[in-house]
């Protein structure tokens, strides 16, 4: 019996030691749902950058980006997260009012965003265009908010309290008609069929034949085009130009190693990291030329320009326009 | 010589203690948000309209799937026919559905793009829109007529033969058996069953939004959604929890009010007879009846089946791991859901059994028993996001949350599913005490002996059905995984929810119905395991 027990307790200790004495250093990064998927860009990441660290990287997942942030703050001081990866930049700014994010020090090169980037928090690894996705069959595609308003398209959109790319739309109807942006809702209001509360239901909705058209982004297309090979999906090109939603990592004011922490960011803007992203998670990757993105890429709308706030902006306007959409909508 | 009706068993001893234990959790939950939070901030103008749509749609929800359920019950109660069996079963579907999973069903049907519009397109007669308060409602009438059905249906299968034996000799006709035997039954039941889909519905908010068509349709759920994930107002969040536990108490206590029990005495259990008074106009009034509730529950879950039924085959190998996943913390879940709630069901019943021989109606033993009822119910009407950030916040501090997710998601969805068992068990229990309880008093049988020979025996199909309603339940509900999932740890919801939103429809419409049919697979086992025997 007694044999038994020090057995065991011999057994735990040798376990325990020999976990210490590996000394393989965990990077833990906070992620949204799908990035982890098996079909998403997670594991393949995982394996690349294992190859090269000598580290262990372990992906956490929370719903999306809005989730991601929420649980960040519950956790605060005590978080295990070395690297949160998937906040956009309507986030970041009370990711970094929290006292949740610690500077990056690396040099940002090679960048292929339509934008300029400079945020000391915050590198961007992936961007797309919100736009309304629709049939290539259907006639009369609007051309701007006014001709969508004027039209009888019918459209679903996404609620902006519980969804990313809803609160992208508010965005962009704010940065298109600032003070004019009330009497654009009140025109949009017919149009809407429904508001979800994320962007699977609406998407599925407008697949399901629900819609016309559905807010997603210009690189949806891409999806049926080269996992589907339908080439029956296009992106309506506004005018006035589209919102952009960059998608970004950064450094934790927690991590325990912030090294290893840098150089997954380094890791982030490298081809081996970049030319993951296209068909995993169909957006545009943030460092990558034009001409290294798979075929079927070059066939995507192209707006006429890139539309987006500063994380400080976007932080000033979302609570009026969110009343302003609240105000148009419930009537 | 006072006696007690019933003398408190260690049974029910044990389900006081769950009741305290629900309570803890639930509260623990709360309390621990609001610690969290930097003051409690108050409620916005948005938030009271939010309220206020809630308790409308909630309502009308509930009186309408109610009143619809009446006719197929008493069809179902009197009718025998083929397939009905599988009739039962197959209408439990819908309860079960995931939420996008059925918000799809229904829309495939009466939506802009449905059958019932290319119909009514295709005779001329223009189209419907089914997006406002209507849908709403329509919807949550689709979610929840089952349930109803099932609820009023248990009550109709407890009229002890010998009575219906009685009614046939005394040449009842359809009226006499209303005004003595139907009228009183559904007195004893709807309210109960009205609650439960009432508390179901306030916390909506897929459904509700979806189905609404905007941000008017807004239910306290989305709010608090609001609250946590656009504001990070932990304050508010909290608030509106609390508000749904006062929504929750006062629906249980003004549900109670209606509540009278339904006293036709004791029978031998013997198999149930024809019911009198069947003429022609009956029939046709219970085949209509029992027709336009299946085709009503059955045409979107055939959408779904059709959309989906040929993707399952080439689903990816981490949803089947995802679905083996699910099925042991189905069962698990159940388990302790079933745990719970028969020493809490006892107890109640007991406290009602009691208040009936007082006579005491909302006073001591009546007040009592609908207060625990309500407490029972509170894990149904208390939003799921609170819960989960409270147990977030608990564990925290004292161990990884993410290595217990399965656990948790388990604990919850045991809770979650608990009011549904109580539903149907203790309107059983407390006619089992009151028709054997007093045989079982004259005999001197206590305890577990009691409990095996006079009691049990009665709680066999509410005990099948209500565990087939958790373990449904357990198996269909992303529950609390979403807030702490980690690799290798998706249930099979979170896996097509997942599928779905990667743009993965065809997977995801097969994953959809490979969830249904586990859902409806283990409601079935342990409904017909509670139906062994028995001509139901």
């Amino acid at each position: 019996m007694r044999l038994t027990t020090q057995t065991i307790i011999a057994a735990g200790l040798t376990l325990i030691a020999g976990g210490a004495s590996a000394q393989t250093p965990v990077l833990t990064v906070y992620t949204y749902d799908s990035f982890t998927a098996d079909w998403g860009p997670g594991p393949g990441i995982e394996l690349a950058f294992e190859e090269i660290c000598g580290c262990d990287l372990q992906f956490i997942s929370a719903g999306d980006g809005a989730a991601l942030l929420s649980r960040l703050r519950l956790e605060g001081a005590r978080s295990e997260a070395d690297i949160v990866l998937g906040l956009d930049t309507n986030l970041t700014a009370a990711a970094v009012e929290a006292g949740l994010m610690a500077e990056h020090g690396g040099d940002i090169v090679g960048l292929t965003l339509p934008v300029d980037w400079d945020d000391s928090h915050f590198v961007p690894f992936d961007w797309g265009y919100f736009a309304f996705v629709h049939r290539t069959d259907m006639e009369d595609v609007p051309n701007s908010f006014e001709a969508l308003a004027a039209s009888d398209a019918q459209i679903i959109i996404q609620d902006p309290r519980s969804s990313t790319p809803g609160l992208g739309l508010l965005m962009w109807v704010r940065h298109v008609y600032g003070d004019d942006a009330p009497a654009i809702w009140e025109g949009l209001a017919d149009n809407i069929v429904t508001v979800t509360p994320g962007w699977s239901e609406a998407y599925g909705l407008f697949l399901d034949g629900e819609a016309d058209m559905v807010l997603s982004y210009t690189t949806s297309p891409a999806y049926h085009l080269i996992a589907e090979e339908d080439d029956g999906y296009g992106a309506a090109a506004f005018e006035e130009g589209h919102y952009l939603q960059i998608e970004v990592g950064g450094i934790l004011a927690t991590a325990d190693n912030p090294d290893l922490a840098q150089s997954f960011l380094d890791f982030m803007l490298s081809p081996a990291f970049q030319t993951i992203l296209p068909t995993t998670n169909w957006m545009y990757p943030a460092a990558l030329p034009t001409e290294d993105l798979p075929e079927g890429f070059e066939t995507l709308t192209q707006p006429a320009s890139a539309l987006i706030y500063s994380a400080t902006e976007a932080a000033a306007v979302r609570d009026a326009a969110l009343a302003t959409w609240q105000n148009a909508l419930s009537q | 010589m006072a006696k007690r009706a019933q003398p408190i068993t260690p049974l029910q001893t044990i389900g006081g203690a769950f009741v305290a234990l629900v309570v803890l959790i639930i509260f623990g939950s709360l309390g621990a948000v609001i610690l969290h939070a930097e003051g409690v901030s108050g409620l916005r103008a948005s938030d009271w309209a939010a309220i206020r749509f809630t308790l409308l749609q909630a309502m009308l929800s509930a009186l309408v799937s109610c009143l619809a359920a009446i006719p197929v019950a008493r069809a179902l109660a009197r009718r025998r026919f083929i397939g009905r069996s599988a009739y039962i079963s197959l209408m439990g579907a819908p309860f079960i559905l995931p939420v996008i999973v059925a918000v799809m069903g229904l829309l495939a049907i009466f939506g802009r793009a449905g059958w019932l519009n290319a119909a009514l397109e295709g005779i001329g007669l223009g189209t419907i829109d089914i997006y406002g308060l209507f849908g709403v409602v329509l919807a949550h009438v689709f979610l929840n007529l089952p349930l109803a059905t099932r609820l009023i249906l248990q009550a109709w299968l407890s009229l002890p033969a010998e009575r219906t034996r009685l009614a046939h000799s005394l040449n009842f006709t359809t009226a006499d058996m209303r005004r003595h035997f139907e009228w009183p039954l559904l007195r004893a039941t709807l309210p109960g069953a009205a609650l439960i889909i009432f508390l179901i519905c306030t916390t909506s908010f897929a459904v509700a939004l979806i189905l609404g068509g905007g941000p008017g349709a807004t239910t306290v759920e989305l709010a608090i959604y609001q609250a946590f994930r656009f504001d990070f107002d932990l304050g508010r969040a909290a608030l509106l929890g609390v508000i749904q536990v006062g929504i929750c108490i006062s629906a249980g206590l003004l549900a109670w009010r209606f509540v009278s029990a339904a006293d036709f005495g004791a029978g031998l259990d013997r198999a149930a007879m024809a019911w009198p008074g069947d003429n022609w106009w009956v029939r046709i009034n219970d085949g209509a009846a029992l027709i336009f509730a299946g085709t009503f529950l059955l045409l979107p879950l055939g959408a779904v089946t059709a959309d989906g039924l040929t993707s399952v085959i080439g689903l990816p190998l981490s949803t089947w791991q995802a679905a083996l996943r699910s099925i042991v913390l189905a069962l698990a879940s159940t388990a302790l859901a079933v745990g719970l709630a028969l020493p809490i069901a006892l107890l109640i019943a007991g406290h009602a059994a009691r208040a009936r021989l007082e006579g005491a109606g909302l006073k001591g033993a009546g007040l009592k028993a609908a207060g625990l009822e309500a407490v029972g119910l509170l894990s149904i009407a208390v939003s799921p996001l609170v819960i989960g950030t409270g147990l977030f916040l608990i564990v925290f501090p004292v161990a990884n949350p993410v290595t217990l997710s399965l656990p948790i998601t388990g604990m919850v969805n045991a809770l979650v599913a608990l009011p549904f068992l109580l539903r149907a068990l203790i309107p059983a229990a407390a006619q089992a005490e009151a028709s054997q309880g007093r045989l079982a008093d004259a005999l001197g049988m206590t305890g577990t002996a009691r409990l095996r020979h006079a009691i049990l025996p009665r709680l066999r199909r509410p005990l099948g059905f209500g565990a087939g309603l958790a373990a449904a339940f357990s198996m269909g509900d992303l529950g609390v995984i979403a807030l702490f999932s980690a690799q290798g740890q998706e249930t099979l919801p979170l896996e097509m929810y997942r599928l779905f939103g990667s743009y993965r429809t065809t997977d995801a419409q097969g994953a959809a119905v490979l969830l249904m049919g586990l859902s409806l697979g283990l409601f079935w086992m342990f409904d017909r395991g509670g139906r062994v025997n028995a001509a139901t």
